[in-house]
C-alpha cells in the first residue's frame, strides 16, 4: 500500500520537467495554483485540464502510474463530487428518481470543485515526482533569500530540512533493527488490543529516540569540527543554473493565466 | 629540520560530574608530534583517548597545562583558523556524513570556509580521487558501506589540504574490508603526501603501522615508542587490557609450550621467517 502511494516520491529522470531549475518549478506550481481559481466555467475548466494534461506529458510520468499512486485522493475527490451533487439544491431539475434528485447547479459545481481539486493534485505531484527532496529545499532556500531581511532564518531551515531528508534513511534502517532486535525477544506489535498494541510500540520508540539523541550530539560536533558557523559567509556547492526553458515554462504560464482572463465568464 | 605540528604540554582535564567529583579523565600528559609522522595513541576503553582528541581540536580545553598546535596555544581566538588546517574523522561513518549525497558531503567543509564555487568542484574531484572513490559522487550515504563512508570522510578531511589529519576510531565499526580499504588509503596518502596522521584505536594491529605510538591508561600516558618498542613489552600491554595482534599471540602461545622461538613476532610475516628458521639457530 505504501510502496504506490507517490505522495512526496522522486522518479529521476531526463524530461523537459525534471530538467528545469527547482525555483522556476516552485514558482510555477504556486502561481498555478492561484490561477487554478480564475476557472468558472466548462471553457476556463477544460483549458485548465488540458494544460495540467501537457505538462504530465512533458514530464513523461505515466498517466497510469498517476492515478494508481493517487487513489486515495481520488475517493477524496469522488466523495467532494457527491457532496455537491446531493446537496446543492439550485437550478433545474435533471435527475429525479425515487428519493434522488440531481439539481443542475448541483452536478455543474461537483464537476468544476473536483476538477479543481484534482488539478491541484496532479500538478504538486508532479513537482514532487520530478524534483529531488534536496533540490526543492535549494529552491526554497534561493526563493526566501529576500525573507532574510524580515529575520527569516532561510539558511538554517533550509539546513534542516535536507539534514532531516538525508537522516531519513537512516533512521528507517535503525527502527527495522530495533523491531526486528525487539520481535526476537518476544514483542509483538501486530497483535492484540490497541491499548496492548500501542504499549508494545514504547520499546521500539526509545531506543530510537536514544540512537537519535546520540546521532545528532556527533553530528552537532562533527560540523563544528569541520567549520560550520552558520550561513555567514559560506559559499554554495549545489549552484541553481537557470536556462532557456525555465523562462518558457513561466511564459507558457503567463499564457494559460491570460487564457483564463480572457475566457471566464 | 623536524617541524612540530602539535604538542601536549603537561595537559590535565576533568569532566565536571553532577555530584561534584572529578577524576581526572587526562592527567598530565605531554608529547609532541613532528610534520610528517603518523602516531598512533592506543589504550583500552575508557583511557580518554577521545577525550584527548577533543583537547587537540578545541572542543575542550585543558585545565592545567597548554595545547598547541601548529606552533600556536590553541584557544578561543584561533579555533577556527587552526581547525581550517586539519582534518578530522570520527568513529560513526553515519554521524558525521551531513551532505546528502557524497559530493556534497566532501564539499562541506569547503562551504563553510567560503572556498569558491570553481575551485571546490576540482578539489572535491581531486579529494575523492584520494580516497579511490571517484566513480561515487552522486551516491547517497544509505547506498554506502561503512569503509566508503570512511573514506568520504577522510576525501571530506582532505579537501581542505589539511597539515594534519586526526582520527578516533575511524575503523572500529567497519567490517575487516572495510578497515583495510581504510588503512590502505591512510598510507597511501602518507608515502605520497607526507600528511601527518594521529590515529586512535584500541587495534593494536592498525597501531603496527605507525612510526610512533602512544599508550595511554587511566588518563595517563603509559610510555611512547617505536612499534617495535612497545611490542617488546607485550605483557604490560595485556596488563592494561588491549589486545595483542594475533602474530605475536601465537608465537607467545608457541613459546609457553616450549617452541624454541626468538624475540616478538608482531607480523604474520615475521612468525613464518621466524618459524621456518627456528631450527637453524639450534
Ligand atoms: N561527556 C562526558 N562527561 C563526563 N565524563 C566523560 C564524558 N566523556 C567521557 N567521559 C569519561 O572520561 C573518561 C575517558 O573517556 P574517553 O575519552 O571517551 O575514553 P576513550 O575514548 O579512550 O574510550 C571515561 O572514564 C569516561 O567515562
Ligand atoms: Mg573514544
Amino acid at each position: 500500500m505504501l510502496e504506490k502511494m507517490i505522495f512526496g516520491r522522486y522518479i529521476p529522470g531526463t524530461s523537459f520537467v525534471h530538467k528545469l531549475d527547482p525555483r522556476s518549478k516552485l514558482s510555477f506550481v504556486f502561481l498555478f495554483i492561484i490561477a487554478v481559481f480564475l476557472a468558472n466555467n466548462a471553457v476556463t475548466y477544460g483549458i485548465l485540464l488540458g494544460f495540467t494534461l501537457l505538462v504530465i506529458f512533458s514530464s513523461r510520468i505515466r498517466i497510469y502510474f498517476l492515478i494508481n499512486g493517487l487513489k486515495p485522493i481520488i475517493f477524496l475527490i469522488a466523495f467532494t463530487f457527491l457532496m455537491h451533487i446531493f446537496f446543492t439544491k439550485e437550478g433545474a431539475i435533471i435527475v429525479d428518481w425515487k428519493f434522488i434528485k440531481i439539481y443542475e447547479e448541483g452536478l455543474r459545481q461537483g464537476i468544476f470543485i473536483s476538477l479543481r481539486f484534482l488539478v491541484l493534485v496532479l500538478m504538486t505531484s508532479i513537482l514532487t515526482l520530478t524534483t529531488s527532496p534536496i533540490s526543492i529545499t535549494d529552491g526554497m532556500e534561493d526563493l526566501l533569500n529576500p525573507f532574510k531581511r524580515f529575520k527569516l532564518p532561510v539558511h538554517e531551515l533550509a539546513l534542516m530540512m535536507s539534514i532531516s531528508l538525508r537522516f531519513i534513511p537512516t533512521l528507517m534502517d535503525e527502527t527495522d533493527k530495533i523491531l526486528k532486535a525487539q520481535l526476537a525477544r518476544g514483542s509483538d506489535i501486530s497483535t492484540g488490543s490497541i491499548k496492548q498494541r500501542i504499549r508494545a510500540v514504547i520499546p521500539l520508540l526509545v531506543p530510537l529516540f536514544v540512537s537519535a539523541f546520540k546521532r545528532a550530539e556527533d553530528l552537532a560536533i562533527a560540523m563544528e569540527v569541520r567549520g560550520y558557523r552558520g550561513g555567514e559567509g559560506r559559499t554554495r556547492y549545489r549552484q541553481l543554473k537557470w536556462h532557456w526553458r525555465d523562462t518558457v515554462a513561466l511564459a507558457l504560464l503567463g499564457v494559460l493565466v491570460a487564457a483564463l482572463v480572457l475566457l471566464r465568464g | 629540520m623536524m617541524k612540530e605540528v602539535l604538542s601536549m604540554d603537561h595537559v590535565s582535564f576533568s569532566y565536571q560530574s553532577e555530584e561534584g567529583v572529578t577524576e581526572k579523565a587526562i592527567d598530565d600528559i605531554s608529547f609532541a608530534v613532528q610534520q610528517g609522522e603518523w602516531i598512533a595513541i592506543v589504550g583500552h576503553n575508557g583511557s580518554g583517548k577521545s577525550t584527548l582528541a577533543k583537547l587537540m581540536i578545541g572542543l575542550l580545553f585543558p585545565d592545567e597545562g597548554e595545547v598547541n598546535v601548529f606552533i600556536q596555544k590553541l584557544s578561543e581566538a584561533n579555533l577556527w583558523a587552526i581547525r581550517s588546517r586539519m582534518g578530522f574523522v570520527f568513529q560513526n561513518p553515519d554521524n558525521q556524513f551531513v551532505g546528502s549525497t557524497v559530493q556534497d558531503d566532501v564539499a562541506f567543509a569547503l562551504e563553510n570556509n567560503g572556498v569558491p564555487f570553481t575551485d571546490m568542484v576540482t578539489r572535491v574531484h581531486e579529494s575523492l580521487a584520494q580516497v579511490n572513490m571517484s566513480n561515487f559522487h552522486d551516491h547517497e550515504p544509505h547506498h554506502l558501506s561503512g569503509g566508503q563512508k570512511q573514506r568520504v570522510a577522510i576525501a571530506g578531511a582532505l579537501a581542505l589540504k589539511p597539515e594534519l589529519l586526526l582520527m578516533d576510531e575511524a575503523t572500529s565499526m567497519l567490517d575487516p574490508q572495510g578497515r583495510d580499504e581504510v588503512i590502505r588509503v591512510v598510507e597511501e596518502l602518507k608515502t605520497k603526501t607526507g600528511l601527518t596522521v594521529i590515529s586512535i584505536t584500541h587495534d593494536l594491529e592498525e597501531a603496527l603501522l605507525a612510526d610512533r605510538i602512544v599508550v595511554m591508561n587511566k588518563g595517563k600516558l603509559l610510555t611512547t615508542g617505536t612499534p617495535t618498542q612497545i611490542f617488546a613489552r607485550g605483557d604490560e600491554l595485556e596488563a592494561i587490557g588491549l589486545d595483542l595482534p594475533f602474530a605475536m599471540k601465537v608465537s607467545r602461545l608457541l613459546r609457553e609450550s616450549g617452541m624454541e622461538l626468538f624475540g616478538e613476532h608482531m607480523t604474520e610475516e615475521e612468525l613464518v621467517n621466524g618459524l621456518w628458521t627456528s631450527h637453524f639457530s639450534k
